[in-house]
């Protein structure tokens, strides 16, 4: 047989779900021109996916430096939360004193500097040489009561059009995230293949000290790749926030970092650092919500997401895993 | 260290705010975080053998749920339901620790997988909250030690001290707990030197199960109620207790007495911040990550100097 691209594999399982779905519902692939724009349950799908699409594709990255970033979720109810907090400035919390109307650009930029920031502090400690997921944990904790002491609790709201437009508007027919998911992707696709940057992060990844004796800069590959992490879950944290016209410190980014580490292993990804693809992870990640997708509109409760997710993470895993491959092989042949 | 911290910690809250020196107020650190202490012994081993287990917050909270509903819905005997959910959490535990030995996949990935895969589960069974009504449980309760003036020893305070001593003893003195900390020292020299890495693996993450769904237990008995969201978050409220108890996270160095005395301190901070009411509860979320983080950059620098010298 003819060994297959790395990211055919999650494609071929993106299709045939994408069309086990055709078949299950009809009219799920169609695409309509409503109100000038496309809508149809393939856009939503696209759209739903745009949070974990951002996240996984700077968990990739980590993840190939042979790390892990476990503060994604709480990342981004921070940068949620600051977003709101600029808007809206509510009492009792820390933003209560900034009075008039921010511009756009304070609002969008101040919290993802902020989550970059917390990104390349992750970036320090694991240079620094604690283990990625320690140094990672302790920012999910303590992340998510930051951003819960930056609305005091609560849940902020806002009405501010700007601020809904960047997740509920619309640009040449197509939903606003899209575009910004695609944007990043492309960004951080040029960034690292048509630079050498790319080769750095697997050489960081498959062999710190190997990569260290030709003189490439570990710690500060390491440092970079946690902070692109940091950036691209503030963003999908004020995407977030926009898309329900509110900060919610509780729930925003709750879990995600698990459905970002999945396609990162879905696309094909080694978990244990060097290899990395970046389209597998894109596909992966739209084929979680694909999954989510038919989960829901099966009708099946959602609490099964979370045993198929656990499942399939494992499977994955193990199809990763040499041992088990050599299993496989072995009894083919026998 | 550990110590020193925690006797600060305690000393200063116990100057600040008025009666936090009394036996009730400690006695109550161990009652009202049994079920962390439960956990966070089970994690010491893992952590201890070069591990770390995700999943042992969902167990809880399934075996909380699933209690709840074999007590209330099936009748069975709480006994029984015990005798039922402890070689299940074996089973889970066995399994993820025969995932990583077998295929060498990543512990913090496939305990990752069983964290969700327990949850989902709990969610499965119920998404409500059930009440558990059984003269068993009460009797249960009654199990406790009195101090005078009122104060008790409550039952689960009673079994985590039991577990305690017992993992103790375990780690100190079988053959089991040398090799818990050779293998975290370093796998490879642990494997040539002929001691069974793999075997003790599986049982140090079955029994990290065997924890987890003690703590779910006593959810559902303190709590009187099963609910599948118990125990969330505690597996990461256990690691920290771990870490800021001294155990290195990358194995083979520390202690199940340095764990109690991170969960003492994981008390006091809690304790203290009821104490004083102004504080909302978003403070102790983050007073334990900054800990958590003050202690992993301790051992960092502290880690190095030792190896030289």
């Amino acid at each position: 047989m003819k060994r297959l691209g790395p990211t055919s594999v999650p494609l071929i399982g993106l299709v045939a779900l994408l069309l086990m779905n055709a078949a299950l519902s009809p009219g799920f692939l169609a695409v309509t021109v409503r109100d000038g724009h496309l809508s149809g349950s393939i856009v939503d799908v696209f759209l739903r996916a745009v949070p974990v699409l951002l996240l996984s594709i700077g968990m990739t990255l980590v993840i190939a430096t042979g790390g892990v970033d476990l503060s994604v979720g709480a990342v981004m109810a921070i940068a949620g939360a600051v977003a709101a907090g600029i808007l809206v400035h509510p009492a009792g919390t820390p933003f209560a004193n900034i009075s008039g109307t921010p511009t756009m650009l304070a609002v969008l930029g101040i919290p993802i500097a902020v989550a970059a920031t917390a990104g390349a502090f992750n970036g320090l400690l694991v240079a620094a040489g604690i283990q990625p997921i320690v140094a990672t944990l302790a920012l999910m904790v303590a992340g998510r009561g930051v951003a819960q002491l930056l609305t005091n609790g609560q849940i902020v709201t806002f009405t501010d059009e700007r601020m809904s437009a960047l997740g509920n508007g619309f640009w040449l027919g197509l939903p606003i995230p899209i575009w910004i998911a695609a944007a990043c992707a492309l960004a951080v696709f040029v960034l690292v293949r048509k630079s050498a940057l790319g080769l750095f992060i697997s050489a960081t990844g498959a062999s710190e000290r190997a990569s260290y004796l030709v003189g490439i800069p570990n710690k500060g590959i390491k440092v970079f790749a946690y902070l692109v992490c940091g950036l691209l879950a503030g963003v999908a944290g004020l995407i977030a926030c926009s898309d329900i016209k509110g900060a919610d410190s509780h729930n925003a980014g709750l879990y995600l970092e698990l459905d970002a580490i999945l396609a990162t292993c879905l696309g094909g990804t080694s978990m244990t650092g060097g290899r990395f693809n970046l389209a597998g992870t894109i596909v992966g990640a739209i084929l979680m919500q694909t999954l989510t997708t038919i989960i829901l509109t099966r009708g099946v409760s959602l609490e099964a997401t979370l045993i198929t997710k656990a499942v399939l993470v494992i499977g994955v895993c193990l199809f990763q895993s040499p041992v088990f491959r050599a299993k496989l092989t072995r009894e083919k042949s026998a | 260290m550990t110590l020193a911290v925690f006797l600060g910690l305690y000393a200063f809250a116990g100057f600040r705010y008025e009666g936090f020196f009394s036996l009730r107020v400690f006695l109550g650190f161990l009652g009202d975080n049994a079920h962390l202490g439960v956990v966070a012994i089970g994690m010491t081993l893992v952590i201890l053998s070069g591990g770390i287990d995700l999943s042992v917050g969902s167990t809880a909270g399934c075996s909380c749920i699933a209690a709840a509903l074999l007590i209330e819905k099936s009748h069975l005997h709480p006994l029984l339901v015990v005798a039922m959910l402890i070689p299940a959490g074996v089973a889970f535990g066995f399994t993820q620790g025969y995932l990583i030995s077998k295929f060498s996949l990543p512990p913090f990935l496939v305990t990752l997988a069983g964290l969700f895969f327990c949850r989902g589960l709990a969610l499965l069974l119920s998404t409500e909250s059930i009440p558990i009504n059984h003269p068993f449980l009460d009797s249960i309760k009654q199990l406790r030690i009195p101090f005078g003036g009122g104060v008790y020893f409550p039952f689960q305070a009673i079994l985590f001290v039991m577990l305690l001593v017992a993992a103790g003893i375990i780690l100190k003195f079988t053959r089991f707990g040398r090799t818990v900390y050779a293998m975290g020292g370093s796998e490879q020299s642990a494997h040539l030197m002929g001691l069974q890495v793999a075997r003790t693996r599986n049982l140090v993450y079955a029994l990290s199960g065997i924890c987890g769904v003690l703590s779910g237990l006593i959810f559902a008995i303190t709590t009187a109620s099963g609910n599948a969201l118990n125990g969330q978050g505690l597996e990461l409220d256990a690691i920290a207790a771990v870490v800021i108890g001294g155990t290195l996270l990358s194995g083979g160095y520390g202690s199940v007495w340095g764990t109690f005395l991170g969960l003492l301190i994981f008390a006091t901070i809690q304790t203290g911040l009821m104490f004083d009411g102004t504080l909302s509860s978003w403070w102790s979320k983050i007073a334990t990550g900054g800990l958590l983080l003050v202690f992993i950059v301790l051992q960092r620098v502290i880690q190095p100097r030792q190896s030289r010298s």
